[in-house]
C-alpha cells in the first residue's frame, strides 16, 4: 500500500475543457453546402498514397497470411486454391471501401438526423485540435466508448466537419447485412467484424493483418470500441483483447515509431434507445439489425434526446506508456510476419493498456444532472416511487448535496449554469418523461408505456412493468457510476466488517473489485492504488479521518457513507440472490439458458414476498456478470466438454463467497487465478 | 627516436588525421579544404555554408575555436623496476606529455570534444615502440613481471572508447605502439598471401602491395590511419568486402603475444575442421588478450578496371528493395551503398566549384530531368553509390546487371561522378565534424547490421528516434539525423547512421549526445540490430554485451581471459 493517490493523477477530465456546439453552425447553413464542401484533411506525414484495392492485395499478398494459408491447407488437405479463395471472401466480407461521395451523402443525412435528434452536441476543440496534429505524426486509434447506435459515425461526421482525416471504423458483422445501410457504411469507412471469430485460424489471420496493415501504412486513422460491445446497461464492459492486440503489434514489432491511443468519451443526456435496452436486459430479444427495421425505428426521430457530449481525450503514445513494459527484443528471432502467440508480457501489457483506455474514457465522460438524479431515485422503495412519489423540493436539495459531492470526487457535469437549479431540474425530467413524471409536486416512476389495459395485470408482470422503469433509471445511474464507484466500495467495505483498522478494509475492499470486476472495471493489479483513491476522496469531502492504521468514519460523513454504500446496495444484493440460488436451488449442472430464466423467476418470488428491494436482480447482464464472477473465483466451472454452455457448481464455494460478502466471514482463503483477466 | 614517430608528427592532435588537411571557411565565408593529399584539396566548396547554416540553424558568426593546451597532463606514474629492465632492451619508449595524450584516446566525440577543450582523463604513464615480433614478447613478458598495464595502440581510429584509460587503473598504464612493426615480411605469389607486421597501417600496406602488382582489398573507411593489427582486434569490415571479404575472411595465420605466451597455429590451411576456430578468439578481441603481432593474409592481384556508379531512385524504400534484390541475386559489386535522402544532401553540398559553365549546364540540365521530367520529388529522392571492380569486359556486363535491376525499381542511373563524390564523402566526414566543432556542432556516426526484412523500419525508428530525444534532451536546433544502407549481405545489411546537432544553449552538449546516442542504440537493439558491425563493443558498448551473447556466452569469453590472462596485464577493459 506504499502507492500514493494525488489528485493531479487524473488527467484529461473534461471540466478543464471548451465545448462547443457544432450543431450551432449548422443550424444556420445549407445542409447541402455544408456536404459539399472542400475536405482537404492533413494525413499521416509517412503515409503513401495506398487505394482500397491496394491495401486489400496487401494483405492478401502478406507473407503472413500466405504462411497462414499453407498451414491451413495443409490441415484440412484442401487446396492452396481454395483456402486463398476463401480468404478472399473473407476480406470481401471485412474490407471497408471508404469514398468521399458517400462520405458527403452521410453527411447530408447525419446533419438533417442529428439537428432532428439533439438539442446540442459538444465537442471539445483542443481535444480536436491536439487529434489533429497527432493524425499528422503517428498513426492513430479512435477509441470512443460505445453506448448506443448514435456513437457509430459520429466521429467520422465530427472529422469531416473539421477537415481531420477521416478513420475507418470496425463494426459488427449483423450492420453488414442490413440491405443498402450495409453498403453505405462500408463506403463510409466501415470494415465488418464477426462477433465469434473463436479458433476459425484464416478468419483470425486476414482480420489481424488487415488491421495491422492499416496501422502500419498508417493508411488512416483506425476507429474501434474497445469495449467490444454496445453497453446495454451504459455502464463501461470489461475491453476485449483481440482488436487491441492487433493494433499495438505493428509498435512492439518495431514496424511503426509509435502508435497514438486516442480516448474519446461520448456521453448523452438521454439514450435513443433506453427503453429497447431494458427490455432486451429483461430477456426480450433485441430486434435483428435490418434495413426495415431501421425505417420503423426512424419514429424515434421525432424524440428529443437532449444534448451530446463528445470529448477528445489526450492522445496517449503508446511507446511512453509501454516503456519498460515491453522488451521489443523478444521479436528479433522470428520473422514478424509469421504467427506468433504473444506471451505474459504481452499480454498483460496489451490488457493493461485497454483497461486504462476504459478508465480514461470514463474520466472524459460527461455527466448529466439526470444520471445524479436517477442515483437518488433508486435509493427510494419502488412501491414509494410507483405510488406516494418523492416530495420534489426534498429531491431538489439531496440532487444539490450529491452535485457537490460529485464535484468533490473530480466529476465533469453538464449541469447548465444559465437556469436556475429547480429549472434545471424540471427540465431534466421533462426530457426523460418516458422514466419519470411530476405531479403535484411530487416526482413518480412510470410505470408502463403503453394506457391502461382493459383487464388487470398479474402481479408478475406488475414487476416486470417495475422493472423497466428501474433498469431505464438503473442505465443513467451507471453512467454515474465511475464517480463514486472507488469510494463506494470502500464505504461497502466498511459496512460489511463494521472495522476501522486499514488492512482489513483494504483486504475487503480487494475483495469485492474481485467479486464485481465483470460490473466495474479496474485496471489489473492497481489494487492498492484504488484503495488509496478511495480514502483520498472519503477524507476530501470530511466523510472519514484517515490515520496511519485506520479509516474512521467522521460524525459527519454519515451522510456520504451511508449514500455510496445504498449506491452499491442494488449490486450486493442481486448478487446474493443469485448465490442463494445457486447455493440452494440450481441443478448441479446447468446451461446459460435455463440459469437466466430460473433466477429471473426466483428473484421475481423474492421482490412480490418483500423480501428482495431491487428490480435490477432480473437484469439478464448482473446475472451473466454474476456467473462470470464465480468462473473467476473458481465457484463455478464451465464445462469444456460439452458444446452447449454448461457449468458445473462447486455450492460450498458459492456459499462461502456469499458469507464474505454478507460480512459473516473473512475474506481470506479466496481462491483467485491471477491471469483470469488476460 | 627521429623518425619512429613520423605519423604524429604530421597529424592532428586534437582532431581527425593530417594536420595540413582541413575545412574552412575563408574571407568570403566560402568554405575551403586545405592541403594536397585529397581530390577536394585546394578546392572551394561554394554550397556546403548554406547546407552548413541551414541544416544545423549554425552560423558562422558563432565560432567555438579548441583550446590549445598540452601541458596540462598529469606526470606520469612509472613502475621503476619495469623502467629499468626495458632500458637494457634497448626498445625505445618515452615519457614525453605529447607522445602520451597522442595515446590516450580515439576518436569518439567525447573524447575529442575533451581535447579540443584542453581536458585530459587519466592517460598512458608512457610509450612504448617495439620493433618486431620478439620486442614485444620481451615487453608483455616484463609487462606481466613487474604486473604493469599495457594497451596496446595501432592507428588510433577506435571510435567505441577502445584506448581510453581506466580511470580506476592504478598501476602503471604504457601504451604499446605497434607502428614501428609495418613491414610485409613476404610474399608467396603461389598461395596468393603476404606475411605482414601488424602494426603496418592500411594505405600502406596497399601501396606497397601495389608495387608488386597485388592488393588486399580490404579498405575500411579509416585505412589511410587504421593498423592491420586494430583491424585484428575489432573484426573490421572493408568497403569492398562483396569481393574481397571482410577481415575474417582475409585472413590466413595471426601471431598474438599474450601474458601466457604466444598464440598461432601450426599450418596455413585455409580451412581447418579443429574444433573452435582459435583466430575467433582474437578477431575481437579488442586488446584484451594480447598483441598480434604479425598476420599472413589473402592478397589479389590488382583489378585491371575500376569503374564508379550512381543510381537514383524515387525514395528511400525503392532503393532499400534494390539493394535487397541485387543481394539476392548475389551480383553486388566491389561496393553498394544507399544514401537516404538527408544524406544526398550532404553529398551534393560537398560539390566542388564547377569549372566550366558546360558542367554546370549539364548539372542544370540532369536536376531538370530527375526533378521534372521524372518527377522525382528532390525532398523524397535517393542515391545508390556503385564500386565496380575487375576486368573491363565483366566490369561493363557487371554493370549492366545492376542498371537493369535499379531500372526495375525505378533507379535511373546518375553518373560516374555522383558514385566518386559518394565514396569521397566518407574520407572526408571526419574532417568535416572538426570544422562543425569550430561552429557549435557535434555528431557522430555509428552502426550495426540487421536482417533485410527490418533495415527500412530500424532506419526509419532510429532516426525517428534521435529527433524526439534531441528535442527531449533540450536542443535547440533540428539535428541532422541521416543513414545509409553501406554493406549488403545474402541475410541482411549494414547501416551507418549519422548524428549531427548545433548545442547552442546547451550546457553538458557531450552528456546530452551521449545520451542521444544510447537512446539511438537501445532502439537499434528493439529493432532487431545488433551492437555493432565494425566498430567493436570497446567501453562504450559494453553494457549491452550481457544482453548480446546471453549469459553463457559472456561466461565462455571471461574464461578465455582469466585463462590467457589472469593479472588483466591487458588491462584496457574492452568487451566484457
Amino acid at each position: 500500500m506504499a502507492s500514493t493517490y494525488r489528485d493531479s493523477d487524473r488527467t484529461g477530465r473534461a471540466s478543464e475543457e471548451e465545448f462547443v456546439d457544432i450543431l450551432e453552425e449548422r443550424r444556420c447553413s445549407s445542409d447541402l453546402g455544408f456536404a459539399l464542401r472542400t475536405f482537404n484533411p492533413q494525413p499521416y506525414q509517412r503515409a503513401s498514397p495506398f487505394s482500397t484495392a491496394d491495401l486489400n492485395k496487401a494483405v492478401l499478398e502478406s507473407q503472413y497470411l500466405r504462411y497462414v494459408a499453407k498451414e491451413i491447407a495443409m490441415e484440412t488437405g484442401s487446396s492452396l486454391e481454395e483456402v486463398r479463395e476463401e480468404a478472399y471472401g473473407i476480406l470481401d466480407e471485412i474490407s471497408q471501401n471508404m469514398q468521399l461521395g458517400f462520405i458527403r451523402l452521410l453527411g447530408y443525412t447525419l446533419t438533417k438526423v442529428f439537428k432532428r435528434l439533439f438539442t446540442c452536441i459538444y465537442v471539445n476543440m483542443e481535444g480536436l485540435n491536439r487529434l489533429q496534429q497527432a493524425i499528422q505524426e503517428t498513426p492513430v486509434i479512435l477509441m470512443p466508448n460505445h453506448r448506443s447506435y448514435v456513437d457509430f459515425l459520429i466521429i467520422s461526421y465530427i472529422l469531416f466537419t473539421y477537415d481531420i482525416p477521416l478513420p475507418v471504423v470496425a463494426a459488427g458483422i449483423p450492420l453488414a447485412g442490413m440491405k443498402m445501410v450495409g453498403e453505405i457504411l462500408r463506403r463510409s469507412g466501415a470494415f465488418f467484424v464477426r462477433r465469434a471469430i473463436g479458433s476459425d485460424k484464416l478468419y483470425w489471420a486476414v482480420l489481424s493483418e488487415y488491421v495491422k496493415t492499416i496501422v502500419r501504412k498508417g493508411y488512416a486513422p483506425l476507429e474501434f470500441y474497445v469495449e467490444g460491445l454496445r453497453s446495454r446497461t451504459l455502464k463501461s464492459l470489461t475491453p476485449k483483447l483481440g482488436m487491441m492486440q492487433m493494433v499495438l503489434e505493428p509498435y512492439f514489432k518495431g514496424e511503426v515509431f509509435d502508435i497514438t491511443l486516442v480516448p474519446i468519451s461520448i456521453s448523452y443526456d438521454q439514450v435513443v434507445e433506453e427503453s429497447l435496452l431494458a427490455h432486451e436486459l429483461l430477456g426480450v430479444p433485441k430486434p435483428k439489425e435490418s434495413t426495415m427495421g431501421l425505417l420503423k425505428a426512424s419514429k424515434v426521430l421525432q424524440k428529443n434526446c437532449g444534448t451530446m457530449h463528445v470529448n477528445f481525450g489526450h492522445p496517449l503514445s503508446v511507446r511512453q506508456l509501454c516503456q519498460d513494459k515491453i522488451n521489443r527484443c523478444q521479436y528479433n528471432l522470428a520473422p514478424r510476419d509469421l504467427p506468433q502467440t504473444p506471451n505474459a508480457e504481452v499480454k498483460a501489457c496489451v490488457s493493461w493498456l485497454a483497461h486504462l483506455m476504459v478508465r480514461l474514457q470514463e474520466q472524459g465522460s460527461v455527466v448529466s444532472p439526470w444520471s445524479l438524479m436517477a442515483c437518488l431515485l433508486l435509493q427510494a422503495p419502488v412501491a414509494v416511487l410507483t405510488e406516494e412519489g418523492l416530495p420534489w423540493q426534498q429531491f431538489i436539495e439531496k440532487t444539490l448535496w450529491l452535485r457537490k459531492l460529485a464535484l468533490d470526487f473530480g466529476a465533469s457535469l453538464n449541469w447548465p449554469g444559465k437556469a436556475s437549479d429547480s429549472d434545471v431540474m424540471s427540465s431534466t425530467v421533462a426530457l426523460h418523461c418516458s422514466v419519470v413524471h411530476l405531479k403535484a409536486g411530487r416526482v413518480y416512476l412510470v410505470q408502463d408505456e403503453e394506457p391502461q389495459r382493459k383487464h388487470p395485470i398479474s402481479p408478475e408482470q406488475g414487476v416486470m412493468s417495475a422493472a423497466v422503469a428501474v433498469l431505464m433509471l438503473a442505465s443513467y445511474r451507471n453512467q454515474a457510476l465511475h464517480i463514486f464507484v472507488r469510494p463506494a466500495l470502500l464505504a461497502t467495505a466498511m459496512h460489511i466488517t463494521k472495522s476501522t483498522q486499514r488492512d482489513e478494509l483494504f483486504t475487503v475492499f480487494g475483495f469485492l473489485q474481485e467479486l464485481f470486476s465483470y460490473e466495474f472495471i479496474f485496471i489489473p493489479d492497481n489494487m492498492s492504488q484504488d484503495f488509496e483513491e478511495a480514502c483520498f476522496l472519503l477524507k476530501k469531502c470530511g466523510a472519514v479521518h484517515i490515520t496511519q492504521n485506520e479509516v474512521i468514519p467522521s460524525d459527519t460523513g454519515l451522510e456520504v457513507l451511508s449514500f455510496l454504500q445504498a449506491l452499491l446496495q442494488p449490486f450486493t444484493d442481486s448478487y446474493q440472490v443469485a448465490f442463494r440460488y445457486l447455493s440452494e436451488d440450481a441443478v448441479p449442472v446447468f446451461t446459460e439458458k435455463q440459469f437466466l430464466p430460473d433466477l429471473r423467476d426466483q428473484a421475481t418470488k423474492l421482490i412480490l414476498s418483500g423480501e428482495l428491494h431491487t428490480h435490477e436482480a432480473l437484469s439478464s447482464d448482473t446475472q451473466k456478470n454474476v456467473l462470470s464472477a464465480l468462473q473467476r473465483l473458481e465457484a463455478v466451472t464451465k464445462l469444456r466438454a460439452s458444446n452447449q454452455n454448461e457449468y458445473k457448481v462447486n455450492k460450498a464455494a458459492v456459499r462461502r463467497i456469499g458469507d464474505i460478502l454478507s460480512g459473516k466471514i473473512p475474506p481470506q482463503n479466496l481462491q483467485t487465478t491471477p491471469d483470469a483477466r488476460l | 627516436m627521429g623518425s619512429t614517430q613520423a605519423l604524429q608528427e604530421i597529424m592532428k592532435w586534437n582532431g581527425w588525421g593530417y594536420s595540413d588537411s582541413r575545412f574552412f571557411f575563408n574571407k568570403k565565408g566560402q568554405a575551403e579544404f586545405t592541403g594536397k593529399r585529397y581530390k577536394l584539396s585546394g578546392l572551394i566548396i561554394p554550397a556546403l555554408k548554406d547546407w552548413f547554416e541551414s541544416t544545423f540553424g549554425a552560423s558562422l558568426q558563432h565560432k567555438t575555436p579548441p583550446i590549445l593546451n598540452s601541458s596540462a597532463v598529469h606526470p606520469p606514474t612509472l613502475n621503476e623496476t619495469f623502467v629499468e629492465e626495458l632500458k637494457s632492451t634497448g626498445i625505445p619508449f618515452s615519457h614525453d606529455a605529447e607522445d602520451r595524450v597522442f595515446r590516450a584516446h580515439g576518436h569518439c566525440l567525447h573524447e575529442i570534444f575533451a581535447l579540443r577543450e584542453g581536458k585530459f582523463g587519466r592517460v598512458p604513464d608512457m610509450v612504448i615502440w617495439p620493433n618486431c615480433h620478439n620486442d614485444v614478447v620481451k615487453v608483455v613478458e616484463l609487462a606481466s613481471k613487474h604486473n604493469v598495464c599495457l594497451i596496446p595502440y595501432g592507428g588510433g581510429t577506435s571510435v567505441s572508447s577502445a584506448l581510453e584509460c581506466p580511470p580506476e587503473e592504478t598501476r602503471s598504464i604504457v601504451s604499446l605502439d605497434t607502428s614501428q612493426m609495418n613491414h610485409i615480411l613476404w610474399i608467396d605469389e603461389k598461395n596468393l598471401t603476404a606475411h605482414v607486421e601488424a602494426g603496418i597501417v592500411g594505405q600502406d600496406l596497399e601501396r606497397l602491395l601495389n608495387e608488386s602488382g597485388y592488393c588486399t582489398g580490404h579498405e575500411p573507411d579509416s585505412m589511410e590511419f587504421s593498423s592491420l593489427g586494430g583491424w585484428v582486434a575489432t573484426r573490421a569490415s572493408g568497403m569492398k568486402k562483396n569481393i574481397y571479404g571482410n577481415i575474417e575472411d582475409l585472413v590466413v595465420h595471426i601471431k598474438m603475444v599474450t601474458p601466457r605466451g604466444v598464440i598461432e597455429k601450426s599450418c596455413q590451411g585455409p580451412r581447418m575442421s579443429t574444433g573452435p576456430d582459435i583466430h575467433h578468439f582474437i578477431m575481437g578481441s579488442e586488446g584484451t588478450l594480447g598483441v598480434v603481432t604479425e598476420v599472413t593474409m589473402k592478397i589479389r592481384p590488382m583489378p585491371e578496371y575500376q569503374k564508379y556508379g550512381s543510381v537514383v531512385f524515387p525514395n528511400f524504400e525503392q532503393g532499400v528493395a534494390c539493394l535487397r534484390e541485387v543481394a539476392r541475386q548475389r551480383c553486388a559489386p566491389a561496393s553498394i551503398r544507399l544514401m537516404d535522402n538527408e544524406q544526398f544532401k550532404f553529398g551534393h553540398a560537398l560539390k566542388p566549384q564547377v569549372s566550366s559553365i558546360f558542367t554546370s549546364f549539364l548539372d542544370g540540365l540532369k536536376k531538370f530531368y530527375i526533378t521534372k521530367f521524372k518527377g522525382f520529388d528532390p525532398n523524397r529522392l535517393c542515391v545508390a553509390t556503385l564500386l565496380f571492380e575487375g576486368d573491363r569486359e565483366r566490369v561493363l556486363q557487371h554493370e549492366k546487371q545492376v542498371y537493369d535491376i535499379a531500372a526495375k525499381f525505378g533507379g535511373l542511373a546518375a553518373g560516374e561522378d555522383n558514385g566518386q563524390r559518394g565514396y569521397m564523402l566518407t574520407f572526408v566526414i571526419a574532417y568535416l565534424r572538426d570544422l562543425g566543432m569550430d561552429y557549435y556542432v557535434i555528431g557522430e556516426s555509428f552502426e550495426t547490421s540487421v536482417p533485410w526484412d527490418r533495415v527500412l523500419d530500424i532506419c526509419q525508428n532510429v532516426k525517428e528516434r534521435i529527433v524526439r530525444e534531441c528535442k527531449d534532451k533540450g536542443v535547440q536546433f533540428p539535428p541532422l539525423s541521416t543513414c545509409r544502407v553501406t554493406q549488403t549481405y545474402d541475410a541482411g545489411a549494414c547501416v551507418y547512421f549519422y548524428f549531427a546537432f548545433n548545442y547552442r544553449g546547451l550546457s553538458d552538449p557531450v552528456h546530452v549526445y551521449e545520451q542521444v546516442e544510447h537512446a539511438a542504440r537501445e532502439e537499434i537493439l528493439a529493432n532487431g540490430g545488433s551492437l555493432s558491425h565494425h566498430h567493436g563493443v570497446g567501453k562504450l558498448r559494453k553494457e549491452w554485451m550481457r544482453e548480446t551473447v546471453s549469459s553463457v556466452g559472456l561466461g565462455m569469453l571471461k574464461s578465455v581471459k582469466d585463462f590467457v590472462d589472469p593479472n588483466n596485464i591487458f588491462g584496457n577493459r574492452n568487451l566484457l
